[in-house]
């Protein structure tokens, strides 16, 4: 902008630290036009920083679940489709425990009678949805949970009755701490109560359950045939582990077993998130342009106000470019301003939000970056009608204007 | 610096006799509206001159015309050896920058920034640095006996020290012909008095002031007065060169 030299020994430009301090004072002097007009763009910025700031803040959230969780758990149930499609052979968890590929195996059978009440005078109606379930292996170990309180339920076949609830179960039930004698009323008996499990984010399904030994579950409706298959498999060999297990747990009907990896259902749930995103970053871009024109608009006022001051410059000996560069200055400036403005309310949102949701704080710096580039691009654009006008006010306005 | 600056003047009298503005048969019009017909004026490096005409003369737009604010419709006009005519816009306003020192009525100083920073903004467009911008200015504050105003803001100045700023901007920049445009129409008599004083001084001291002015007893005061009307010189009362006297009188006549 202050690269032209005159002809003349005595170079005439005005340096970039004279139109930066123009700038400044043009701003100064009117501090509550400043402020309004630089809100526009503040409340553009904002959105935008925020909207990015959160997502990307949410992302990081689930790459560190998934970080702890693992990417390497595929879950084995049978396959989803029409027509009857038999259950998995009871003997799944071994077959799936022989696959080299398998690190470790868990499962769950439906035992489909079973109800259970925090004791036997609830109405049988009032099941809140809760489900009872049998358990092959160490189900929360496998699909990288923990228990809340207590300990697992002993697998072995013929375990006494022992209940362990889900996190929503226990919940649901109102049990919010784990006593020596808290028992729940299953199938027409009082079970103890052993164990509590933490939330299972990659088996939400889990959460209202409550898991209880094989025979107990027998006598409950349980069939004998695993409902779903947990498998923790080699994480270099997820894609190639689908095929095998399918083969490994039902030789003659592998079409019959489905395969699915749960981790991924959890990254599909953020990608449903993203055209959410998209949408707000748009409204922030709408809210950018009202604030590019808001900035258009005080500049052709301030223009028209100034006529005096123009035409004394132009006195002064002021080219037309120098009056140019000095208003198209101060748009920038004032777009810039609210573009700074706009950064921090962002951040703050960002960081409060993350903060509240428990979330790590995650801001791409590209974010920042292109506001604050885009501040500048808006306030050059709109800057660019009003200072061609200032460039035009002619030098006699100083002695005319009164 | 003054010190200097006024000695550079004083030593300037040999050629003292060098025209800084000469006006040939100069004509404006806006639209159907004749504000200048055919003026001629000649100004002497050093000379003090007061235009003074009832409004609508043509007082202003001389003062635009000499100042190079505004182009003449037909005519020359020559400011310090250049001729206006051919010149681009830009180069205007380079000789503005150099040659000419305006004052205005109603003194157009920023009303936030201090008196200092007001004058220094007179160099800004000389591509002088900041910082001797900042001395030259403070300086040009003494010479307008503001010393003790340099860091105060137009409004907590009298109108007097508000012109008196302006003036010093005007002349910061040491320029060949300083314009004033009513310099005292704003302000009282006894303020109007110390500024016409001040000028006097600064004429003496070698700079070459043209004042346009409608207060007649005002113009009286100084060694020269063009008298216009209808825009045409009417009398020039102490023009030694009768070839321009006579163009005048042909321009008036016309």
């Amino acid at each position: 902008m202050s690269a032209h030299t005159a002809r003349a020994q005595r170079p005439r430009t005005v340096g970039a630290g004279d139109l930066l301090r123009l700038g400044v004072f043009g701003l100064r002097t009117r501090p509550g036009r400043v402020v309004l007009s630089a809100l526009g763009i503040a409340i553009g910025i904002a959105a935008m920083i925020a909207v990015v700031g959160i997502s990307s803040s949410s992302k990081a959230a689930l790459d560190q679940v998934l970080d702890a969780l693992g990417t390497n758990v595929l879950t084995v149930t049978k396959a989803q489709g029409f027509g009857d499609v038999p259950p998995l052979p009871s003997t799944a968890v071994e077959s799936a425990l022989r696959q080299s590929d398998v690190q470790d195996a868990a499962g769950v059978g439906e035992a489909e009678d079973g109800r259970v009440y925090r004791n036997p005078f609830v109405p049988a109606a009032e099941t809140k949805g809760i489900g009872v379930m049998t358990v092959w292996g160490d189900v929360p170990t496998v699909l990288g949970g923990s228990l809340a309180a207590g300990r697992w339920v002993d697998p072995s076949p013929d375990a006494p009755a022992q209940a362990v609830l889900g996190a929503v179960a226990a919940k649901n039930l109102g049990i919010d701490e784990l006593r020596p004698d808290t028992r729940v009323w299953i199938g027409g008996q009082w079970v103890q109560v052993v164990g509590v499990l933490a939330p299972l984010q990659l088996a939400e399904d889990l959460d209202n359950q409550v898991f209880v030994p094989q025979a107990l579950a027998t006598t409950l409706g349980f069939d004998g045939h695993p409902t779903a298959v947990y498998t923790r498999v080699d994480p270099e060999r997820v894609a190639d582990a689908r095929d095998v297990l399918a083969n490994a747990i039902s030789p003659d009907h592998p079409q019959d077993v489905g395969v699915t990896r749960p981790s991924d259902a959890l990254a599909a749930k953020n990608a449903t998130d993203d055209s959410f995103t998209g949408l707000l970053v748009g409204i922030g871009g709408v809210a950018l342009l009202v604030g590019g024109i808001g900035v258009a608009n005080t500049m052709v006022i301030t223009v028209l106000e100034r006529r005096a001051e123009v035409g004394v410059r132009r006195a002064l000996g002021a080219r037309r470019r120098n009056i140019r560069d000095q208003f198209l200055v101060e748009s920038l400036l004032l777009s810039f301003l609210g573009g700074v403005a706009g950064v921090v309310i962002g951040l703050g949102v960002t960081i409060a939000f993350a903060l509240a949701q428990g979330w790590p704080v995650a801001i791409p710096l590209w974010a920042v970056g292109g506001g604050l580039a885009a501040t500048v691009v808006i306030g050059g654009v709109s800057g660019l009608y009003p200072a061609a006008r200032a460039a035009r006010i002619p030098p006699t306005s100083a002695l005319a204007a009164v | 610096m003054s010190a200097a600056t006024l000695a550079d003047h004083a030593v300037a009298g040999p050629r003292a006799a060098e025209t800084v503005v000469r006006l040939r048969e100069v004509v404006k019009t806006y639209g159907d509206v004749q504000a200048l017909r055919g003026v001629s004026l000649d100004v002497t490096a050093g000379e003090l001159v007061a235009v003074v005409g009832p409004s609508g003369s043509g007082k202003s737009t001389m003062l635009n015309t000499v100042g190079t604010l505004d182009r003449p419709t037909s005519g020359t006009v020559t400011i310090a050896g250049h001729d206006v005519g051919s010149m681009r816009d830009d180069d205007l306003s380079r000789l503005r920058a150099e040659h000419i020192g305006f004052v205005f009525q109603h003194f157009h100083l920023q009303a936030g920034a201090t008196a200092a920073e007001n004058v220094a903004d007179g160099l800004l467009y000389a591509g002088v640095p900041r910082r001797a911008r900042m001395e030259r200015a403070v300086d040009a504050l003494g010479r307008v006996g503001l010393e003790h105003r340099v860091g105060h803001r137009p409004p907590q100045l009298s109108g007097g020290e508000k012109q008196r700023v302006a003036i010093a901007r005007a002349i910061v920049g040491d320029p060949t012909i300083l314009l004033a445009d009513e310099p005292t129409g704003a302000l009282d008599t006894a303020s109007g008095r110390k500024i016409l004083g001040l000028l006097r001084e600064l004429n003496d001291a070698g700079t070459t002031v043209l004042v346009i002015t409608h207060d007649l007893a005002l113009a009286a005061s100084l060694p020269r007065q063009v008298r216009m009307r209808d825009g045409a010189v009417e009398d020039d009362s102490s023009t030694s060169d009768a070839g321009a006297l006579a163009d005048a009188i042909v321009g008036a006549g016309r």
